[in-house]
Parts: structure tokens; sequence; C-alpha cells
């Protein structure tokens, strides 16, 4: 990253509120383990337990401050354990989908001819295919869980980050100084590895926080549909599937949830827009771009 | 895909245009279109042979699933045969493509019909909500973009990006859930009018077939609106975000300083200088938002129990129904071709420009 970038990211009111959201969700989710330690959870009288609303308290004296599920489990509770799952699937699937890309970018880019249409031509069709459907192909393939999913969106989700990779490097591969390193004897495979792939890795960083959202929203939609994470394993997609079911009588089930993922898919989305105006350079306020062909798809998803 | 291109065919054009030569320009279009389409064959082509190869990576052996686990190993090899699975892969492929360029799709292990039928009758109900859906995300999304692009830099501007940002970001099974909770729920709870209390399931109600045909056609719309709205709202917001920067740039190119110093009046600069030099870059966008869309109407569709595509392919991946969900996606991908290369024609068509002579 520029020097200055940073200081203008500290700076930029969209980079602050996204961060400090995320942040507070990967509190939650690491004091997951000692709250659920303490809630006592499964033990008592279901019916006196269930569906206690906000900030209302069970009979046994038991506050809840998101209200109580079907089974009177505290939602706060499912809520970060929820996190655990949700921002570890979140971040893995964005990592392995920038490594996939990078690696696919850097050597169509880098190698040009024949690798270059070919992978230029898989990623075009890649792109073709919706992402949801191809992910529902993926799972009914193999047999649903966490690790699944991990997989299932990295591969589903390295073309973004494949394309602006190899645009940065057939614009570097020209460059001075990489002629420079060429002409002293560099081989082809450091020459990529120490002075291209790190210049061009600016832009895939936008497409990966926004990634990073994606892969979160969507392991969300995929459990929700019962094809990802599995009950009794909380993630936020199964918990909105449960609260689903009980809408009329207790909305909290479901609202709690599907609020956790919109905040957290909301801060990735503006901490991306904040990173890319830090990397354009131009002050955050007012004249940021934000509808970009770079950002990928803006409808419905 | 899509291509915006301002390089040869800039030349050559214009002129082209303005001695009325447009015999000429329609000839270059025909060609362009045929380039584009062959273009996207390859893309076609691997897609297809992905989805062979997924029907065979598939878990289990199709005629075990079709013909239950009790059936006789005479019975399973006679099948076997008669769908030539014991032929070599690569003399399956060209026949499986054969099969599927002359429109049979094989049969569903589930629904025990052929994937052409469940497809035939699930398609429609999907165009129809994704066109909706579509055509009111461009309507509002443009409106509120251009409003934002004359005011920019108002409280109005700052509350609109505020709340395009938000809505561009939520998951459309929460939006989905979320307007179920209000107009399906809620309006029934808080006495709204019947007006308001809209249906959340289906496409039609119960015994929709006794109906009076614009009493039919009322009763379907009300279950359109609010599937339709769900992907609207959080599409408007997206072409929105779009349409303020591709118009405030347009905005602030000299020529519009130029057609304010003549005294146009401001709706005239908008509707001629703003939008019209905003409108490439929109329809680019299309092309773009396609594959989003059809993601989208995956959980709106399970939510909404939408008879489209969507909803047949999550029932096809709980029962395991390998050919259909195969069949969905590749119609899903050949959709998104077939939408992004008219995408690529409407900006042939909308700028000529756009590189169509090389």
């Amino acid at each position: 990253m520029k020097g200055g970038a940073g200081a203008l990211l500290f700076r930029d009111r969209r980079a602050i509120a996204g961060g400090g959201l995320v942040l507070l969700a990967a509190a939650a989710a690491l004091a997951a383990p000692a709250l659920l330690g303490a809630s006592g959870e499964g033990l008592g009288d279901i019916v006196a337990r269930r569906f206690v609303a906000p900030l209302a308290a069970t009979p046994d004296g038991a506050l809840h401050l998101l209200g109580t599920d079907a089974f009177g489990r505290d939602l706060f509770v499912r809520l970060c354990a929820g996190a655990r799952v949700s921002l570890a699937v979140g971040f893995l699937a964005a990592f392995t989908a920038l490594l996939a890309g990078v690696a696919a970018g850097a050597t169509a880019g880098f190698a040009g001819g024949a690798a270059d249409r070919a992978i230029v031509a898989l990623t075009d069709a890649a792109l073709a295919v919706p992402r949801v459907p191809l992910l529902l192909l993926l799972v009914a393939l193999f047999e649903p869980g966490v690790l699944l999913v991990v997989i299932a969106l990295g591969l589903t989700g390295w073309m973004g980050v494949a394309r602006l990779v190899r645009a940065e490097v057939r614009s570097l591969r020209e460059r001075p100084f990489v002629e420079a390193a060429r002409a002293l004897g560099v081989r082809p495979a450091r020459l990529l590895a120490r002075h291209v792939v790190p210049n061009a890795l600016a832009p895939a960083l936008v497409a990966t926080a926004l990634g990073v959202g994606n892969a979160i929203m969507l392991e969300a939609g995929l459990s929700f549909l019962g094809l990802g994470v599995q009950p009794p394993t909380a993630s936020w997609g199964n918990m909105i599937a449960a609260g689903r079911d009980a809408l009329v009588v207790a909305p909290w089930v479901a609202l709690a949830p599907a609020g956790a993922v919109a905040a957290v898919v909301l801060a990735c989305s503006l901490l991306a827009d904040a990173l890319e105006a830090a990397l354009a350079g131009e002050h955050a306020r007012g004249t940021a771009a934000t509808g970009r062909a770079s950002r990928g798809t803006p409808l419905a998803r | 895909m899509p291509h915006a291109k301002k390089s040869r065919g800039a030349r050559l054009l214009p002129g082209a245009l303005a001695s009325g030569s447009w015999l000429l320009h329609y000839s270059l279009m025909l060609r362009y279109a045929v380039r584009r389409l062959l273009a996207a064959v390859p893309i076609v082509v691997l897609v297809l042979t992905v989805t062979f190869a997924g029907l065979h990576l598939a878990p289990g052996d199709p005629v075990r699933l079709y013909l239950g686990p009790e059936a006789d190993a005479a019975a399973a090899a006679s099948l076997r045969h008669a769908w030539g699975l014991d032929r070599p892969l690569a003399v399956q492929y060209v026949a499986w493509l054969a099969d599927f360029a002359r429109g049979d799709w094989g049969t569903s292990l589930a629904q025990r019909r052929p994937v052409t039928a469940v497809l035939g009758s699930a398609l429609g109900p999907t165009l129809l909500l994704t066109g909706a859906s579509l055509a009111l995300s461009y309507l509002f999304g443009v409106l509120v973009g251009a409003t934002q692009a004359m005011r920019r830099g108002t409280g109005l501007d700052a509350t609109l990006t505020a709340a395009t940002t938000v809505a561009q970001a939520l998951p459309s099974y929460v939006v989905a859930l979320g307007l179920v909770l209000v107009c399906a729920y809620g309006a029934t709870l808080w006495g709204w009018p019947p007006a308001l209390r809209l249906p959340a399931l289906g496409a039609e109600s119960v015994g929709a077939d006794f109906l009076a045909p614009g009493a039919r056609l009322a009763d379907r719309l009300r279950h359109l609106l609010l599937p339709v709205a769900t992907l609207a709202l959080i599409g408007a917001a997206g072409v929105a975000r779009f349409a303020r920067a591709s118009i405030a740039g347009a905005l602030r190119q000299p020529f519009v300083a130029a057609a304010r110093s003549r005294g146009l009046a401001e709706s005239r600069i908008l509707v001629r200088h703003g939008l019209r030099n905003a409108l490439l870059p929109l329809v680019t966008l299309l092309g773009l938002q396609l594959p989003a869309l059809f993601s989208g109407v995956v959980f709106v569709e399970t939510i909404f129990a939408w008879p489209g595509m969507g909803h047949v392919v999550v029932q096809a991946v709980l029962a395991r129904d390998y050919p259909l969900v195969m069949a969905t996606t590749a119609i899903f991908a050949l959709l998104v071709v077939a939408g992004n290369l008219l995408a690529d024609l409407l900006a042939a068509l909308a700028d000529p420009r756009v590189e169509v002579a090389a």
C-alpha cells in the first residue's frame, strides 16, 4: 500500500465504521466460547424459556439481551457463536479466492500467448455462471459442511481478482524496473514473485474486502437453504432459517441473525469503498467514485 | 465480456453516419452481432463441458438412483445400455452434446419426467420475475442517480448515498424476509387495508383458475409484487450508485458548461447531455449485473415459493437430482451469455463509437 493511502484510510469515516463493525463481530466470535459456557444451554424448562422477547427475563431470572429461540437458547450467545463460523468462512473463502485469482491472473498476464488465452476463456466462462447456482451444483456433488462451503466459495470467487491482477501484471511487465531485473538475469518465477505480483496486489485488495462480505452473505444464504453449515452448529444462515418458521410469533429470532449478516456485509462494502478511495489517493468525501465496473455486480445478490 | 472499446471504429463510423450511409452502419452492426455470437460459442461449450464433467463426477450411479437399490442387475444393465452409459466417455460426451443441442436433456431423477419439461414450465416465471426486476431497477435507479447528480453535495445527495449503500449491501433473503414480515404478517396484525396485505407464497392464489380474466391478472400481479420489490430494491440501489457517478461525470464535461452558457434549461441539459452520455456505461452495467441477479433469484424464489428455475434448482439439489441441477445451472449460464450479448449489441446501438467495425 502506498504511504499516503494508510493515512487516508484512517481519516475515512467509512473505513472507521466498517472496520469497527468487523472488529466488533470478531470480538463477539472470540467471546463466544466463554458465553456458551456461562449460559448453561439446554438445561431447565424449555417451555418456559422458549421465545422470550428481547430484553426480557426468563422465570429463573436470566436476562436475555436478544431474547431466546424455539429451544430456549439465548440468541445473543448463538449470534456470537454464529459469528465464529461466518467470519471464519468469509475470511478463509476470500483468502482462497485471492490466492487462486492471483495465481491465475499473474500467470495469464505474465506468460501471455496461449496460456493467457486459455485462462481468460476459463475466467469468462466461470463469470458467465451465476455464483449461487454454481455453489448449489458444488454442494450437490459433495457432503454439505463448513470446509466444502469454504472451498466452493473460493472456487467461485477468484475471477474478479484474476482479471484485476492480470491487467496490472500486463502493464507492470513492461515497466523499466521489471526490465532491469530481467536484464540482471533474475529468473521469471522470482521476477514474478518479487517484483511484479507485490505491485499488482492493490486493486485485488479492494476486490478481496468485497469478497469477504460476499462470502459471508453466500455462506449464510447456503445455510439458510439448508445446504451449508448444518444445525446444531450455529451459523447466521441456519439461525435465519430456524427463525423463519417462527416469523409470526417471534420475529426477533430471524431478525437478529439477519441484522448481523446485513451489518457485516455492509461493513465490508464500506471498507472496500474506503480502501478504493484511499488507493486512488482521492479524499474520501463527496468526490469518491461510488459506482464502478471494477466493483463487479451491484445488482441483487 | 462486455466490450466498450472506442478505437478503430471511432474514426470510421461517425463519418459514415454523417454521409447518410445508414445501410453501411446496419451491415456493420450485423457483422458485429455475428462476431459477438461466434465469440460466445467457446464459452457455451466450456460451460456445457463442465456440466458434463459434473454429471459424471456426481457420486452414485444414475441407473441405481433411478431404479432404486432393490433393482436386479439385469434390469440395471439393460437401462445402462439403453442410456448409453456403457460407451466410452468421449463417445458419451459427443452424444451428450448432440442431445443437448437437440433439446434432449435427460430425465429428472426425482420428478420422473424430462428435464426440458420441468425447465419449460419454470423458465417463464423466472424471466417474468427477473425482467420486471431489471426494468424497475433501472427506472428507479436512474431516477435516484440523476436526482443525486443534479443535487450533488446537498443533504439529499448524502442521504440517498447512505440509503443506496445500505440497500445495495443487503442480502436478498434478508430483504425478502423483511418484506414478508411487514406486508404479509404485519399488515394483518396491524389491520392494514386488504389491498396492502400482499400474498407471500406462490405465483397465484389457490383456485385462481376459476377467476375471471381480469381478477386473475390482478391476482398474479399481487403475487408478483413482493418478489419483484425485493430484487428491484437491491438492484435499484446498485444502478443508482452507478448512475450517480456516470451522470455526474457527464455533467462535468465542457459541453455541459457550454449548454448552460447558451441558456438551456437544467432539465434539458440533464436529459440531452447528462443521461445520454451516461447511457453507455449503464448498458454495459446490464451485462455485469445478470449473474448477480440470477443468484438473487434463487433465494427470492425459494422464500416466496415462486415456481421458477431458482426454486427448481434448490429442490433438485435437496433431492440430489443431478440431471436437473446440471441443466438448470447450464440454462442460467446460457441466459447470462445471452444477456451479455444483448448488452453488447445495445451498447453498439446506443453509441456508434463502440468498436463494431474492426
